[in-house]
């Protein structure tokens, strides 16, 4: 929250990505978060990853349910769609959306409330559905929004602001990703840019449900001693083993000798995953190894991020559901509601 | 790098570029507030603590702050200071109850000044609430030195330059005119314990062509002598073709002048290319707007005189290579014309000082003067303005003043000159609440305001219809909300650096990077905005509690917007406003101002 709007200060002229927009073109309203929310640094780290993309604005589609995070999506790309929908709903009118329109590129922001309490159900077969989106969950343990309760992502043993202790076992997305079938699966952290913009952009040129967990720490109600999501906690227990790169499809490859043992992944529109590193063993393609990885780290108290499990072969909602090419909004009207006649016509088949 | 060491003075000092640049170090965002507040009376006390003369400066300076304005950098157009100092000055109240209350009993020393221009009254000014006992030497029969003798009415009125005379002068100065000194040697046998030379640089620069001394040669003026017998009276009147050989500020005066007393056209007569004039663009403006005709590229070679009169001037017309460094000649031509003024510059001249006295002149016949403490190698014999380096200008001259004060008040204590007090600061959060803060800190994009001028049709009725109307209050109003106010610091405390990248975020130029340390070189390049002015300092953190990275902010960029700070969880960021506590003579013997001097501006009842 601030007094004043972010201006507009005609200082140096601001680079300019291809379509002729500035990175101030892909930012929204100003934010009425706590003033260090983790949640805007996620919201810098998309307006970023869209800008470096040269998404046109209106080819965006934003959409959120209930909660602090659920505020976010108004502070990003304000050219875009949007769609605020109710506590833990969100998934489903992005799977609504993707059913009548498949030409727009869907991005939802949700919390550890929104999706793991309230909207459990609709995200795990959202993920069966493999739903063409971006799927962002800004965890942070509590309840911001009534005032800092456990959320069902805080640890055992962590302890609320008053000192309580959590004594529930947590979910984890990643992990409830995997056993559901989910086919990008990434975890970031919102004080670290330089690995969440990458695999944002990596989310956007995935072909079905990219879930991206981003540990948001809330700073007025869990950034204190004893908080499993705290900026210090994750500064002293992120595991960064895993680091991949994102090379956009319009730009040549140029593979250096060393990087010839990188492994690489073609999104479906051409661009490329690159793993830089992994540690030894560990295979991005392979459910159980990256299962074992993540429960082998928490297991030590550590939390491992980057980009952790892609598929970029499984079949996606469209696939699955055969949805329509065509946007809805661009078939005649006489054709999508063809009359009364034409109803009793096709009853009559069915009788 | 080394974090920053924001205690010293110097460090915030020079982010406030306007003051930075100010040569009497005016606090120029402070009296920006103080007018945007309608505290006019405030906003003058607060300007005249150092450059002494508002009113004066408010239309005549020089404004070395202007370039310098950050606000340039960020829309083109520096914030019209000095037009927003004679805001202050004009609609001012009477201030005669804050000037400093002088002494009944005097402390026995007599001090002499010789001249009373801008350096000489600002010594008087700053000794005489000290109880010294000045006499001040004045060749002519006015105060005021070069601002009355060479800045013509229509830019500066008379009543406004006696009002800030005389606010010195009642101080009980023991002013003689018409008093010219004609020996130093005289002087110097009157006993006094400290001599101030302030005499300015009275000489015109000579042009020897063909022609100068010849019969006629009554239509060839000199322009600083010219302009002072038009200030004294002396010529009221010119022929109506005139020729101004020169094109700095004197030759801007000369010209406007001819146009008042006559002259119809008028031409200003270049050597080199525009961009090459020393005359100020906004003078040079206002000539060409009366109508006055600027020609580049000509050299005068000699005075055109038939049957002993003044019929024109010969030029050689030239071509200038790039740079302006070497020139050929390509024509010859006449300019006809009836009157001819030489402002081809000015320098000083001291026929009057004796050189047997241990007085040591060096280098073009200039008197060796110490750049810090004014004194020159005879003890007790101090100079300042442009009799002590050669022309400048009335700010230097004050800043001059001020310096030279000091000097005489510890050499008459018997104090060493060049333990000189230094410099303090205050600074103080301006947080009032929740991001709410003791100045306006949104960013207001309104431009550069026009100053208005007196129709052209009437401008030229008499030499003391001031041209300049000064600002309207609603351009006042507009102006003053386009200053950055640099002087709120923006203040980092490391210890409390969550580094949740919330600031970085925020700041609308992108002035703010969190990053590993490195040398100065290898920073500026990793910088989210590209370091583009590398004078321009670095705000280095100590390293932040959870990476050990530094939080680095490139001052040349930033606002001033106090977005950071509102923006930052655990107030790591503060917006603190910055106040520099420049000595004067009446803080000499104290090597550190060690308290927030009582700012005018906070007196209650004003």
């Amino acid at each position: 929250m601030t007094s004043i709007a972010k201006p507009l200060i005609p200082l140096a002229p601001l680079p300019k990505n291809e379509l002729g927009l500035t990175i101030r073109d892909y930012e929204g309203a100003i934010s009425t978060l706590c003033a260090g929310c983790g949640h805007d640094s996620v919201t810098a780290a998309i307006t970023h990853a869209y800008w470096e993309l040269s998404m046109p604005p209106h080819t965006i589609a934003k959409l959120s349910g209930i909660g602090c995070s659920s505020k976010t999506p108004t502070y990003f790309v304000r050219g875009a769609h949007g769609f605020n929908s109710a506590h833990g709903r969100m998934v489903t009118i992005a799977t609504g959306a993707n059913a009548a329109n498949r030409d727009l590129s869907y991005i939802g922001i949700s919390g550890d409330g929104d999706s793991l309490s309230i909207g459990l159900g609709h995200l795990a077969h959202a993920i069966r559905r493999n739903v063409n989106m971006v799927y962002i969950i800004e965890n942070n343990g509590v309840y911001g929004l009534t005032k800092g309760q456990f959320s069902a992502s805080a640890d055992i043993g962590s302890r609320l602001k008053k000192g309580d202790p959590n004594t529930m076992a947590p979910i984890d997305p990643i992990l409830l990703g995997l056993s559901m079938g989910a086919t990008f699966l990434a975890r970031g952290f919102s004080g670290d840019k330089a690995q969440l913009v990458p695999i944002l952009k990596a989310a956007a040129a995935h072909k079905g449900l990219a879930l991206i967990d981003v540990i948001s720490p809330c700073v007025t109600f869990n950034d204190h001693e004893g908080s499993t999501k705290s900026y210090r906690f994750m500064r002293e227990h992120e595991v960064k083993e895993i680091e991949t790169d994102f090379v956009p499809i319009r730009k040549e490859i140029h593979k250096s000798l060393e990087e010839n043992d990188a492994t690489e992944i073609t999104m479906h529109d051409g661009s490329v995953v690159r793993f830089r590193s992994v540690p030894s063993g560990y295979d991005p393609y392979d459910r159980q190894s990256v299962e074992e990885y993540i429960r082998e780290r928490r297991s030590r108290g550590e939390i491992a991020t980057g980009l952790l499990y892609v598929d970029e072969t499984a079949p996606d909602v469209h696939e699955l559901n055969n949805t329509t090419n065509q946007p809805l909004n661009t078939v005649a009207y006489s054709k999508l509601c063809p009359g009364a006649r034409e109803l009793a016509e096709m009853q009559r088949h069915f009788r | 790098m080394e974090p920053t060491n924001d205690r010293d003075p110097n460090y915030f000092h020079q982010v406030v570029d306007c003051q930075w640049a100010c040569p009497a170090h005016t606090d120029v965002p402070g009296y920006i507030r103080l007018i945007a507040q309608g505290r006019f009376d405030d906003a003058y006390m607060l300007n005249r603590e150092s450059n002494v003369f508002p009113g004066v400066l408010g239309r005549t300076c020089d404004r070395p702050c202007e370039p310098a304005c950050r606000r340039g950098r960020v829309d083109g157009s520096p914030v019209a200071i000095c037009r927003l100092k004679r805001v202050a000055s004009d609609l001012k109240g009477d201030i005669s109850e804050r000037l400093p209350e002088i002494p009944v009993e005097k402390n026995g020393k007599r001090v002499a000044c010789i001249g009373a221009g801008p350096s000489a009254l600002t010594v008087a000014n700053d000794l005489m609430p000290l109880g010294y006992e000045v006499v001040m030497f004045e060749q002519f029969e006015k105060p005021g030195g070069l601002m009355r003798s060479n800045i013509p009415e229509f830019r500066l009125p008379a009543t406004v330059l006696d009002d800030e005379t005389s606010i010195i002068l009642d101080m009980g100065v023991d002013i003689r005119y018409n008093t010219p000194i004609t020996s130093l040697r005289s002087l110097l046998d009157e006993n006094f314990d400290a001599i101030f030379v302030g005499v300015g640089a009275p000489r015109a620069k000579g042009l020897e062509l063909p022609g100068r001394h010849d019969e006629g040669d009554t239509n060839i003026h000199s322009g600083i002598d010219w302009l002072e017998s038009v200030a004294f009276g002396h010529v009221s009147q010119i022929g109506k073709r005139v020729l101004i050989i020169g094109v700095g500020n004197t030759a801007m005066d000369c010209c406007r002048s001819s146009r008042r007393l006559g002259g119809t056209e008028i031409k200003v007569m270049a050597r080199r290319p525009r961009e090459y004039f020393k005359a100020s663009p906004w003078e040079l403006e206002d000539a060409e707007e009366e109508g006055v005709e600027i020609i580049v590229n000509h050299a005068p070679k000699r005075f055109v005189i038939e049957a002993g009169k003044l019929v024109g001037m010969e030029f050689d017309v030239l071509e200038w290579d790039e740079g302006a460094k070497h020139s050929t000649v390509l024509d010859t031509v006449t300019v006809p014309c009836d009157d001819v003024i030489l402002a081809i510059g000015q320098e000083n001249a001291f026929p009057w000082i004796e050189r047997d006295l241990g007085l040591q002149f060096g280098e073009w016949d200039m008197p060796i003067v110490d750049e810090t403490t004014f004194q020159s190698t005879l003890p007790g014999v101090f100079f300042g303005g442009d009799a002590a380096f050669g022309p400048k200008n009335i700010i230097w001259a004050v800043a001059h003043g001020h310096q030279a004060a000091l000097s005489i008040h510890a050499h008459c204590e018997g104090r060493s000159l060049e333990e000189r007090p230094k410099a303090g600061m205050s600074i103080t959060s301006t947080k009032m609440g929740m991001n709410e803060w003791s100045y306006h800190n949104d960013y207001n994009p309104s431009t550069r305001q026009k100053m208005n001028h007196i129709e052209l049709s009437k401008r030229f009725e008499s030499l003391e219809l001031e041209v300049e109307l000064g600002f309207s209050a609603e351009q006042a109003a507009r102006e003053v909300q386009r200053c950055l106010n640099c002087d709120i610091q923006t203040t980092f405390k490391a210890p409390l650096c969550i580094e949740c990248d919330a600031c970085i975020d925020i700041c609308p130029v992108q002035c703010l990077t969190i990053t590993d340390n490195g040398e100065e070189s290898d920073l500026r390049d990793r910088l989210s905005a590209p370091s583009v002015v590398a004078t321009q300092p670095l705000y280095v953190s100590s390293p932040l509690p959870q990476t050990g990275r530094v939080m680095v902010k490139d001052e040349n960029v930033c606002v001033h917007c106090g977005l950071c700070a509102e923006r930052c969880p655990t107030a790591a960021w503060d917006m603190e406003e910055f106040e520099l506590q420049i000595p004067y003579a009446k803080d000499s013997g104290i090597l550190t101002i060690p308290v927030r001097r009582p700012k005018t501006a906070i007196e209650v009842g004003s």
